[in-house]
């Protein structure tokens, strides 16, 4: 009877765990393996390397690790510009202030835009000729400041890490809305009853209680930002030069551009154990400081 | 029991869901009737193609099903990945260099079309232009192995060169009937553009395929075929002078005003924008513009030159051949009625057809009488063309990609010539040991 239960029970499961099995555990076994081959993508034999791909990574490609280099530097615009500014954003609709439900929409508008379509028009926003950027500078009397801001090296990557923020920022807005929704209003009124102010009552409720939120939101923009490449392929290419490459690009030059699938495979199993030692490590943060 | 009977429909779920990820085939046939299908990417002329299929039914009685996949990178990855399923059509394209062309062949998924071309003297291959069919064609002793023969159908030509707007070549006071045809008159030009702050030249350098080829025109001219080559078989290094002149080349066309702004991030449909637009004087692209600038801007006054020549030692090369080839599925039921609808879409008529709708310089020499005027321009860039896949050896991607973005680097003016040319030249030596491995 108890045999009988047991296998009800794991029959019960099996569709998802078949479903599981099929689609996250074959093909991540298949790319490590693939991770320890030299092959095209198309050729029905493939070469045993062992792990000199892995090694290649580690000691000869330096583009890859600048692409890693250039990633974190829009993960860390978008974890402090980006989030600040959806949490700014967030806190100011919850008030209440007028036609505070319009710019909740307003908001999530750049988030559910697609990524190429917002990649061109910035471009076009951006053109060093005539871009609309460009031209109210020049109105303003800013000619001085009016550059190449995609084709310059020294603005390049600041510049797309922006356009990425005002896409993520919606998403941002949202959670860090919903967790000031569910902080308690008897709080904020007694504390005004002790006599608290405004920028008393944000900093000793707002942000402890907001704390968990404001974790959550920094582990999704670094794993979104980390894989963000579709937003750079419309508006840079990666260039100029190298200057905007991050490392799904990389990977997808290694597959499409040199025909390396085993490279390509190995890349991406590098960057994924990198993304599950920021979450992981992310993680220790968040745990810690819902301890204290 | 409730549980159990869940259970089963999960099972049988499962294996709806398994029975879906096995391998499927081209339908090829429908209540009796032949099918061959034709995957391909070529949005502009989807249209013609559907219109071909009609009339090859109406015909033959066999249907024709071309199936679209846009854009060319989305494409690529399908038949890639079709190719690993072992699901390719009847009838498709690759788009790549010539060493995944060969892995194609070498898996066994491409049809030999020797026989078919030699057939009665010759008949098929002899109405093409031999340098389209050329791309296509593994000739004796190529180094990939490859048996020699024909394993793709050109269905149009191209050639890449450079266009310019006539009408700002008469704002800049120059005669717009004559193109500068040395690299100097094209400087000189450039500082002309600077002088009226108007845009020079524009192309898709963001998508870098597009300097190499401009960098391989110039060496050509500079150092000449075989020296070019000796290159690629690493026994003339990048570092060798001729490649620090074509190298150079690109610095001199910067510094003098003749590239357009933000010209290393452009995308070449921009690119297409500014000169169909008007904005930009020069412009280095493929004889498919002249179908997008007639949809852009029909009254636009441009005609077709070749790259200006830097040395008279050797001729000034473009790259050019076939523009699109089609492949037969070596495992498809329909290989032979594939093989004949290639042969009637490759006809004088279809292909006249195809070039007057599409505004393409059609892969059959025979339909080239009524083509527009600047088509003709193009297609006599074809005299002096030449590409990658005739080459019978190709150079390293990691080497394509240090050189191009290289370029890019010299244009921004953050490297030299000489420190692309020595960094390239470690990156081939990297490779070459690599091989030798």
């Amino acid at each position: 009877m108890r045999l009988k239960s047991t296998l009800e029970n794991y029959v019960f499961v099996l569709p998802a765990v078949t479903i599981f099995v099929i689609f996250y555990v074959i093909p991540f076994i298949w790319v490590f393996q693939l991770g320890l081959f030299d092959w095209d993508g198309i050729l029905p034999t493939k070469t045993f390397v062992g792990l000199a791909n892995f090694w290649e990574i580690f000691t000869q490609d330096k583009i890859w690790w600048a692409s890693m280099l250039n990633v974190g530097y829009i993960t860390l615009i978008a974890l402090t510009f980006q989030n600040l500014l959806a949490f700014l954003l967030a806190w100011a609709c919850d008030r209440e202030i007028k036609m505070k439900n319009f710019y909740r929409v307003i908001f999530f508008i750049p988030p559910v835009l697609s990524e190429v379509v917002v990649g061109l028009v910035w471009q076009w926003i951006l053109d060093g000729n005539y871009g609309l950027l460009n031209g109210w500078l020049h109105q303003a009397g800013l000619q001085a400041w009016a550059r190449n801001w995609l084709s310059d090296p020294q603005t390049a990557l600041t510049t797309v890490a922006v356009v990425h923020c005002w896409k993520g920022f919606g998403w941002g807005f949202l959670i860090f809305l919903a967790g000031l929704q569910t902080i308690p209003k008897e709080l904020y009124e007694a504390a005004r009853v002790d006599g608290a102010n405004a920028w008393h009552s944000f900093k000793h409720i707002t942000v402890p209680l907001m704390i968990p939120v404001v974790v959550l939101v920094g582990i999704l923009t670094v794993l979104g930002t980390m894989q963000a490449f579709v937003l750079i392929i419309a508006m840079t290419g990666g260039g100029p030069a190298y200057h905007t490459q991050v490392p799904v690009l990389r990977i997808l030059a290694s597959m499409r551009g040199s025909s390396r699938f085993g490279y390509a495979c190995a890349q991406g199993i590098t960057f994924g154990v990198v993304l599950i030692l920021i979450s992981f490590i992310q993680y220790r943060f968040s745990k810690q400081s819902r301890n204290t | 029991m409730r549980h159990v009977r869940f259970g089963f429909v999960g099972i049988f779920l499962g294996a709806l869901l398994l029975a879906g990820c096995q391998n499927s085939t081209t339908t090829t046939t429908v209540k009796g009737q032949k099918v061959i299908t034709v995957w391909h990417w070529m949005t502009d002329r989807e249209a013609a193609f559907q219109q071909l299929a009609k009339d090859y039914e109406a015909k033959t009685g066999v249907k024709v099903n071309f199936e679209l996949y846009a854009p060319s990178d989305a494409y690529s990855q399908k038949v890639r990945a079709a190719a690993q399923g072992v699901t390719l059509p009847d009838v498709f394209g690759i788009l790549g260099e010539k060493r995944d062309f060969a892995s194609f062949i070498k898996a066994g998924h491409i049809l030999d079309l020797t026989p078919y071309m030699e057939a009665n003297q010759g008949e098929w291959k002899n109405q093409l232009f031999p340098k389209a069919l050329a791309i296509s064609e593994f000739a004796a002793g190529n180094t990939y192995g490859i048996t020699p023969g024909f394993y793709g159908v050109p269905i149009d030509v191209m050639t890449i060169q450079m266009v310019y707007n006539k009408d700002l070549f008469k704002e800049l006071g120059l005669d717009p009937n004559k193109p500068p045809a040395t690299f100097a008159e094209f400087i000189d030009i450039g500082k002309k553009i600077k002088e009226k702050n108007m845009q020079g030249l524009v192309s898709g350098w963001g998508e870098v395929w597009m300097i190499d080829c401009l960098a391989n025109n110039f060496a050509f001219n500079i150092m000449g075929k075989d020296k070019y080559l000796a290159t690629l078989r690493g026994e003339v290094p990048y570092t060798d002078p001729d490649w620090i002149k074509v190298l150079s080349l690109f610095k001199e066309m910067q510094d003098s005003g003749v590239l357009a702004t933000g010209l290393v991030t452009m995308i070449n449909k921009n690119a297409e924008q500014f000169f169909a637009n008007s904005r930009a004087v020069f412009a280095f692209n493929g004889s498919w513009c002249v179908n997008v600038y007639k949809g852009m801007n029909p009254t636009l006054n441009y005609a077709a030159m070749l790259p200006p020549r830097v040395s008279d030692k050797f001729p000034m090369s473009v790259w050019g051949g076939a523009g699109s080839s089609f492949m037969v599925n070596a495992r498809a039921a329909n290989k032979e009625e594939a093989v004949k609808f290639l042969q009637w879409l490759t006809d004088k008529d279809q292909q006249a057809y195809l070039a007057q709708t599409t505004n393409n310089l059609p892969a059959n020499k025979d339909s080239l009488k009524k083509i527009p005027d600047i088509l003709a321009q193009f297609s006599a860039g074809m005299d002096v063309a030449t590409h990658p896949n005739v080459w019978g050896i190709s150079e390293f991607p990691a080497v394509i990609e240090a050189l191009d973005k290289g370029i890019q680097s010299i244009i921004i003016g953050e490297k030299t010539p000489e420190q692309i040319a020595s960094e390239v030249q470690k990156i081939k030596e990297r490779e070459l040991a690599k091989k030798r491995k």
